[in-house]
């Protein structure tokens, strides 16, 4: 197969080499400046991003290592015309989403109706603790962050839902600030949308879906503590938002309601934004080794008198075994045609795509249906005979746990590269947050795969952050 | 405030002013150690250190003879030392990091570019050659915590804790200082009020930030007398127990949980005798049984402090 790169949409310049219209003053003025200055420029940003501590851990390095996650110093940029299409297709996918978890965790109508099978039920994701529960404002995924990619002008491909904890928002948040900081002339050049007020909107948000008759709810930050990889964005977060950045021990259950330990004696709590997974939550109800958690935090999100956000049991929704069933989500809850494609993909539970996916393993991307984070997957275009031989055994232990996909040829971006600036492949994620409306602002982590040639961008592999740029005129 | 975050702001304070003091110390050895190498032993000069930190029979096992290299190493590097620089200041900045939503950004950023920095010289090494300028180095840095804190920090109750850790940590260094004279053996051939008397006085106030002050207050000899009546009375010296307890007293004032009597009685008691107390009286009884008996009180005092507002489980 041909390099990736090279056939890949270009999103700065055309087939033929001109610099698109959107990006004629960004490369006017990487004109102006050096190779070495950008350099200069991209170590001061590393300086700062050490100093404020954004840092993250890799799993299975040695404990307390902290990494960075490498800034680039190009930004993306996306027209206003654009990012319409992008902020209207992921409105639409999680409303249909809220909807659809709702639908699973009452009546099933969309199981009776044919367009899911019931052996949605069998999901590990799915909680029958959830099983007629009412959340408030039946919103389940108050946060969602939805990975698009690009593959040509006017082609995007929604690649997954994030709807359990997704993490990320805080690199959209520090990346603008750090590109106002180094490079004022060239953000002057354009009239970027501004992102900053995300916080304030998922304040009101989750402020706003506190239990009823609770006037001046008490919202608080659950994280699983300071060596948990997205702490940093967890304690930037609850900085922003004015909470408290609550862990488990903090937290306590008395009389069916939830309290925080203060100095001054115990404090109710009425929403939490959790950043646990559902099985670390609660010890009585989920996992019973979880020390991360409070016990009896669900009994008391059942009786309503607390509120988690985002709810339990919305795994379900975003697995890769129910990805497919979206854009027909969308037809039947909103009665709309999707906005954004899904890629097509196969599943290998059933007899003819594995076949196929079995006959095409180096051009396709084979994924662990519960995977995250670019762990447990297989991009075959760039794998080797022998990776691909494993991840077959792999797949033959347990067919049904794995779903294929092309090889998307993931748009590239100018990036800054020690050779100097060459095209990388990039994805977009805006985060879709959902209160009495569902609005996102406008801006998205942009994730770049640094390695040449890589269509991995997780930060786990080797992936680095751009700042992304929504025009506004 | 959470009680947690309390802990964790209180202990940061804590760990911070204790590597300042432990560079307060070792600087004042090192320099003495080249004014009195002729009149004294290794051991009288490397000794009181550790007698101040109170682990003297730790280093004793660990590494033997008391020289310039192995007191640095153990009073700056040893990780096995919990109150080594670099231990206090691991623990100060895994602190912050659990709880920098709790404090100003500058104060978070303050902290960890110090961690940064000292991971940077560890590699580089510091041996004799460079223990001065890292003491000051430390010092400054302390200094420049606090000041952040001070300027930019809200005034709320994080503010407090975080300041009540600071004092009750200095008050116990400051105690512990000035007992270590209790412990210097003058050698036979000098008396009280000679040469090596003078210079290990003025240490202690050198260690104190208190010599310039000395000079001002009593425009005389240094006496221990003066020199105790500086540091424990003196509610204008900023190091002085009197000065410490001022602030802690204030600090426990706009605190207030359940059961938090017992704290405001055990402070008042100790203020008491700082506000009211006479050095007569102190030095009749024995300033060396004086300042034992406070340490083992303030620890006391920390001790109740942690139960009454810090991590301590309700349900």
């Amino acid at each position: 197969m041909a390099n990736p790169t090279t056939t890949a949409f270009d999103e700065m310049r055309t087939g033929s080499g001109d610099v698109r219209p959107l990006y004629e003053a960004c490369d006017q003025w990487l004109r102006g400046v050096t190779q070495a200055q950008l350099s200069q420029k991209s170590k001061e940003a590393e300086l700062l991003f050490r100093r404020v501590g954004i840092t993250f851990n890799v799993y299975g390095e040695d404990a307390g290592a902290e990494r960075l996650i490498p800034f680039d110093v190009i930004p993306r940029i996306l027209s206003a015309g654009e990012w319409q299409r992008l902020s209207d297709g992921a409105i639409q996918r999680v409303r249909a989403l809220n909807l659809f978890l709702h639908d699973l965790y009452h009546k099933q109508e969309i199981i009776k109706a044919g367009i899911v099978p019931a052996s949605i039920l069998a999901n590990s994701q799915y909680r029958p603790e959830m099983q007629g529960v009412d959340v408030p404002g039946g919103i389940y995924a108050h946060i969602a962050g939805i990975d698009i990619v690009r593959t040509a002008e006017d082609t995007f491909y929604v690649l997954e839902d994030n709807l359990r904890t997704p993490s990320g928002v805080s690199y959209m948040l520090e990346d603008r600030k750090m590109m106002m900081r180094l490079f004022p002339e060239l953000f002057r050049r354009y009239s970027v949308a501004p992102v900053e007020h995300y916080p304030q909107v998922l304040l009101n948000n989750l402020r706003a879906v506190a239990p009823d008759g609770v006037r001046n709810p008490t919202v608080v930050l659950l994280t699983p503590g300071a060596y948990n990889s997205a702490y940093f964005e967890h304690a930037f977060l609850a900085q922003q938002m004015g909470i408290e950045l609550v862990e488990g021990q903090d937290l306590f259950v008395r009389d069916n309601y939830v309290y925080m330990r203060t100095t001054e004696g115990p404090k109710q709590v009425d929403v939490i934004y959790r950043r646990i997974d559902d099985d670390f939550l609660d010890p009585l109800a989920f996992r019973p080794d979880s020390m991360l958690g409070v016990p009896g935090l669900v009994s008391v999100y059942r009786s309503g008198n607390v509120t988690l956000a985002n709810a339990i049991g919305t795994g379900v929704a975003d697995d890769k075994s129910t990805y497919i069933y979206v854009p027909e989500m969308i037809r039947f809850y909103l009665g709309e045609e999707p906005i954004l494609s899904n890629v097509p993909t196969y599943k290998l539970g059933e007899k003819d795509d594995f076949a196929y996916v079995l006959d095409h393993l180096p051009e396709l991307v084979v994924k662990e249906v519960q995977g995250s984070g670019g762990y447990g997957m297989l991009v075959g275009p760039t794998a080797s005979k022998q990776q691909i031989l494993d991840f077959r055994e792999q797949i033959l232990a347990n067919p049904s746990n794995y779903i294929a996909q092309p090889t998307l040829a993931l748009s590239t971006c100018p990036t800054l590269v020690e050779q100097g600036i060459a095209p990388r492949h990039v994805d977009l994620r805006p985060f879709v947050l959902s209160g009495k409306t569902v609005t996102l602002v406008p801006g998205a982590l942009c994730r770049v795969a640094l390695r040449e040639g890589s269509l991995v961008v997780n930060s786990s592999q080797g992936g680095g952050t751009k700042d992304t740029w929504v025009l506004q005129c | 405030m959470l009680s947690r975050t309390a802990d964790h702001l209180y202990w940061m304070s804590r760990y911070i002013e204790r590597a300042e003091n432990m560079a307060r110390v070792l600087d004042v050895t090192c320099r003495m150690s080249l004014v009195l190498n002729i009149t004294q032993s290794e051991v009288d000069l490397w000794r009181p250190p550790l007698q101040i930190a109170g682990n003297v029979n730790v280093f004793e096992a660990k590494y033997g003879a008391y020289t310039a290299a192995n007191v640095i190493r153990y009073m700056v590097l040893d990780e096995d030392n919990p109150s080594s620089i670099l231990s206090a200041l691991d623990s100060a900045r895994e602190n912050a990091r659990a709880v920098r939503v709790a404090m100003s950004s500058e104060m978070w950023e303050s902290v960890n570019s110090l961690w940064l920095e000292l991971g940077q010289r560890v590699r580089a090494g510091i041996g004799e050659m460079e223990i001065g300028e890292f003491c000051d180095w430390v010092k400054s840095r302390s200094h420049l915590f606090r000041g952040v804190t001070y300027s930019t920090m809200l005034r709320d109750d994080g503010y407090r804790f975080a300041r009540l850790g600071t004092f009750i940590e200095r008050a116990d260094n400051t105690a512990r200082l000035l007992d270590v004279k209790y412990h210097c053996l003058l050698p036979a051939t000098e008396g009280v009020g000679g040469a090596v008397d003078y210079y290990e006085w003025s240490a202690v106030l050198h260690a104190a930030s208190a010599f310039e002050a000395y000079q001002k207050v009593f425009r005389d000899t240094i006496t221990p007398w003066k020199v105790s009546e500086l540091l424990v009375l003196r509610h204008d010296m900023p190091r002085s127990l009197h000065a410490c307890f001022d602030e802690i007293m204030a600090i426990l004032e706009h605190l207030s949980a359940a059961g938090s009597e017992e704290c405001n009685r055990m402070v008042g008691e100790l203020h008491a005798r700082f506000h009211y107390g006479r050095m007569e009286d102190i030095f009749q009884g024995g300033l060396h049984e004086f300042l034992l008996d406070f340490i083992a009180r303030n620890n006391a005092l920390g001790n109740e402090i942690q139960r009454t507002f810090l991590r301590h489980p309700w349900s």
